[in-house]
């Protein structure tokens, strides 16, 4: 399922509810469509153990059964984990996300020839981390490190939480760039594999990431 | 997790990667220790035309429901991942298993169109098989056409060491059957495709030789053993409702061309429009059970989740169930939120009707299929639809609210005039003369729009207009601009908007399609100037195949505008397609004299297609 773009992803889940005889709403007017949607779209190539999406369903039984239900109608590579409800008044998932972890792993073949683990700590620990922010119009300067807020790195595996959403959105491979950088490196388009790990929210400005499926609960 | 025969930096890089991961929704793997015969089943264009084929979603089901088989896909991968895996010397392989194609026992390729013939040669040279059929030995797999170009097959016949002509439901498991026997035994060629030859619609054509008169015309066809049949004839399910039919097909991760589920209501066509292949080839006309469909309907909705359901069928007014169906279909799509597209109606009250109920008035169109523009033409190809038709039915269109009209034509029919060709946006003319007469100025939301297009008519065997001489590119490219000036004068030329295709791709399909084994060099040829795709036309190289006609020092105008006598041998006599020459030569006289012939609900023109038993004209004898 990585080679499979967004709005594929979007067209096999609509497909996938219709064949799990799942009550999902539909939207009013002459082309109803099933109320659904994703909290973040996941890049081609990009790995994933945590995406969520929304739906508004017109009547379920259980969490379980939902899960079952849904999970039997997927190809292999995509498992439906969880089934939560959300209160009437809950942002919807797009709206919640403030943060995104990645694991970021050396692809196949493409190992480092140098101690990825202390220079990436060295690159990590500093008290800044710039970059240039090409926009169509501007090229500004950022700080990476104001928007990572946790890191770790075993071996040859990193691990990163950063901003993601609306406002603010990092992406792993900004950092791994900007590191590879710093070494005085180009890294290439594929050198590392990219999983996004789970998905966050957070209840204030300052406070701490929650996963988003603590914004519901299991229902029976 | 399952293998990809691509690695991720290939994947990454090319368009649509998931057209060549496998996997989809109701995909069929078996378990590889348990199979004999592995079958690689191709549409030799890219995935997503490929996998909007119900034929080949029949052909996939059927095959693995047989024992000891497995049937994989395989599409001709996009020129982007094409130039990757020449340079890489990556072997093409079968989606399900990611296996190098080059190691199954069959590679099966479907045959839907002319302009494919270079994509044969693309998925044979990716696949690290041999191009000619006499370069391959037991190591490689047995090449099998078959589809409705297989009626013609000698232009190709080089490529291929079997053609399987006519309906698939029939004789696959006696010829895989008979494939694994040898296979028990010691598998010789040879020997294998001399034993194949004798079963029902296998034509193997290293078997034959084709013997050629001074003048290139064919005198005869030689066969290498007696026990082979001299002409084949082609097979037919004569039960469609009880037969193989796909009730969990494929559902592809992209968007494909025909995403939806496609009903096929019934095979063959009543009506005897002389330009028209399918028309005859599919004969007799055989409707599958409404019962059966309604439950195929349902089933398949459920197995694929699709949000559309299609009718398939060369004419779907002319089953004789279609309002029950339709009633059927749309209380159970409303209910889903399914949509319903029928196409192929002819346009009258109750199509109307139906249409209001199925789709968006405002924002749909009406087709109309005239292909001629006058009533004299309209008569010469037999199209059974007349001038008030047409307009009475564009009337009742516009009541019912449409302002959009599509009307499909062709240019270079036999003994096509100036007139003719006037007549074209005159008929559009006066169609948008009915809306105004019809719709008070008040109602009126915008003008009319009305669109015309026109394709350039080929000859196709097994026509009755296989004898008729093709316009050359000049010929058809001034009548284009014919239709052009005569719109200009019309009335109602605001109204109307003129669309025409390319005559090179056109001229070409129609030396192909009438083609002889003198032609496989030429594809080669072209195929190697870098022809592939030819049907897309950002990758037609027409230069390149004039170059390549040259090389080969052969006249593509031998194929398109040579007067044939009556009495001609065919390249493509030896099939049987149950329509006999007499019938279409009878035709093609009737065709000339501008004789209407009744549809075989009216009358009987015996065609010769009775004796499959079946069809109109059997049952009501009986």
């Amino acid at each position: 399922m990585v080679f499979v773009g967004h709005l594929d992803l979007l067209r096999y889940f609509q497909k996938a509810f219709r064949r799990s005889l799942l009550d999902i709403r539909y939207s009013q007017g002459y082309n109803p469509h099933q109320v659904m949607s994703f909290a973040m779209p996941l890049g081609v190539g990009v790995k994933s153990n945590g995406e969520y999406m929304d739906v508004t369903m017109n009547s379920v039984t259980s969490s379980k059964d939902f899960v079952e239900a849904l999970g039997a109608q997927m190809a292999e590579g995509v498992d439906i984990v969880s089934v939560v409800e959300l209160d009437e008044d809950s942002k919807n998932a797009m709206t919640s996300v403030a943060g995104a972890s990645y694991y970021v792993d050396y692809r196949e073949g493409y190992q480092p020839d140098f101690d990825f683990e202390k220079e990436f700590t060295k690159f990590m620990e500093q008290d800044k981390i710039l970059v240039i922010k090409k926009t169509k119009k501007s090229e500004k300067e950022m700080d990476l490190k104001e928007h990572i807020h946790d890191y770790r790195v075993t071996g040859n595996q990193a691990y990163v939480l950063v901003d993601a959403g609306s406002v603010v959105n990092i992406k792993p491979n900004q950092i791994m760039e900007a590191f590879y950088e710093s070494l005085g490196k180009e890294c290439g388009a594929f050198t590392f594999v990219y999983t996004r790990d789970d998905l966050f929210m957070r209840e204030s400005e300052e406070g701490p990431f929650l996963s988003l499926l603590a914004a519901g609960k299991e229902f029976e | 997790m399952r293998k990809l025969a691509l690695r991720d930096e290939i994947l990454l890089t090319i368009d649509k990667p998931a057209r060549y991961i496998g996997g989809e929704v109701n995909t069929i793997t078996k378990p590889i220790e348990q199979i004999d015969i592995r079958f690689a089943m191709c549409f030799p264009d890219v995935y997503e035309i490929g996998m909007s084929h119900l034929g080949i979603q029949i052909l996939y089901d059927m095959i693995n429901s047989f024992e000891h088989t497995w049937c994989e896909r395989v599409y001709s991968p996009w020129v982007d991942l094409d130039k990757i895996m020449r340079e890489e010397k990556i072997p093409l392989f079968a989606l399900e298993s990611q296996d190098p194609i080059k190691e199954f026992d069959f590679l099966g390729i479907t045959l839907q169109y002319e302009m494919c013939y270079t994509n044969i040669l693309q998925v044979l040279d990716l696949a690290q098989i041999s191009r000619y059929a006499k370069d391959r030995d037991e190591t490689q797999p047995l090449v099998i056409g078959g589809g409705p170009c297989s009626y013609n097959p000698e232009p190709i016949a080089d490529f291929f060491d079997i053609f399987y002509i006519g309906e698939g439901e029939t004789m696959f498991e006696t010829l895989l059957n008979l494939y694994h026997k040898h296979q028990s035994k010691g598998y010789v060629k040879e020997a294998f495709l001399r034993e194949a030859a004798c079963i029902p619609g296998i034509y193997c054509p290293s078997l034959y030789e084709v013997v050629y008169n001074e003048d290139q015309t064919i005198s005869s066809r030689t066969k290498k053993y007696e026990e082979i049949p001299d002409t084949i004839l082609k097979e037919v399910v004569m039960d469609v409702t009880n037969t193989y039919y796909p009730m969990k097909p494929v559902v592809p991760f992209i968007k494909v061309t025909q995403d939806r589920v496609v009903l096929e209501i019934q095979r063959g066509c009543i009506r005897g429009c002389r330009f028209c292949q399918a028309g005859q080839l599919y004969r007799p006309v055989r409707e599958r059970d409404v019962d059966t469909l309604k439950e195929y309907a349902t089933a398949m909705l459920t197995a694929t989740g699709h949000e559309e359901i299609s009718l398939s069928s060369l004419s779907s007014s002319d089953y004789t169930k279609l309002q029950e169906l339709v009633e059927f279909l749309i209380e159970e799509c409303n209910e889903k939120k399914i949509n319903i597209s029928l196409p192929s109606l002819r346009i009258d009250a109750f199509a109307l009707n139906v249409m209001e109920k199925v789709q968006d008035v405002r924002k749909s169109s009406l087709t109309f299929a005239p292909e001629a523009g006058s009533q004299r033409m309209r008569d010469v190809i037999n199209k059974g639809l007349s001038l008030e038709q047409i307009l009475e039915g564009s009337r009742l269109a516009f009541e019912g609210g449409w302002n959009r009209v599509k009307l499909y034509f062709m240019l270079g029919l036999p003994g096509e005039t100036l007139e003719d060709i006037e007549a074209i946006p005159w008929l559009g003319d006066q169609i948008a003369r009915v809306y105004y007469e019809t719709v008070p100025k008040e109602q009126r939301t915008g003008k009319v729009a009305i669109t015309l297009s026109t394709s350039f008519f080929i000859p196709k065997p097994f026509t009755p207009f296989q004898w008729a001489i093709m316009n050359t590119q000049e010929e058809f490219e001034e009548k284009a601009s014919q239709v052009r000036q005569a719109l200009n004068q019309m009335l109602n030329k605001k109204s109307m908007k003129y669309n025409w295709h390319e005559a090179d791709l056109s001229m070409l399909e129609g030396v192909f399609a009438r083609g002889d084994r003198k032609l496989s060099k030429v594809i080669e040829i072209a195929y190697e100037k870098g022809c592939m795709f030819d049907s897309w036309s950002e990758h037609f190289k027409f230069n390149a195949w004039l170059e390549a006609f040259d090389e080969a020092k052969v006249d593509p105008f031998f194929y398109t505008t040579r007067k044939r006598e009556e009495d001609e041998v065919f390249p493509w006599d030896f099939i049987d397609c149950g329509v006999t020459k007499e019938f279409l030569l009878r035709e093609w006289n009737h065709a000339m004299s501008e004789e209407v012939s009744p549809n075989c609900k009216v009358s009987c023109q015996a065609c010769g297609a009775s004796r499959f038993k079946g069809g109109i004209c059997v049952e009501n004898k009986s």
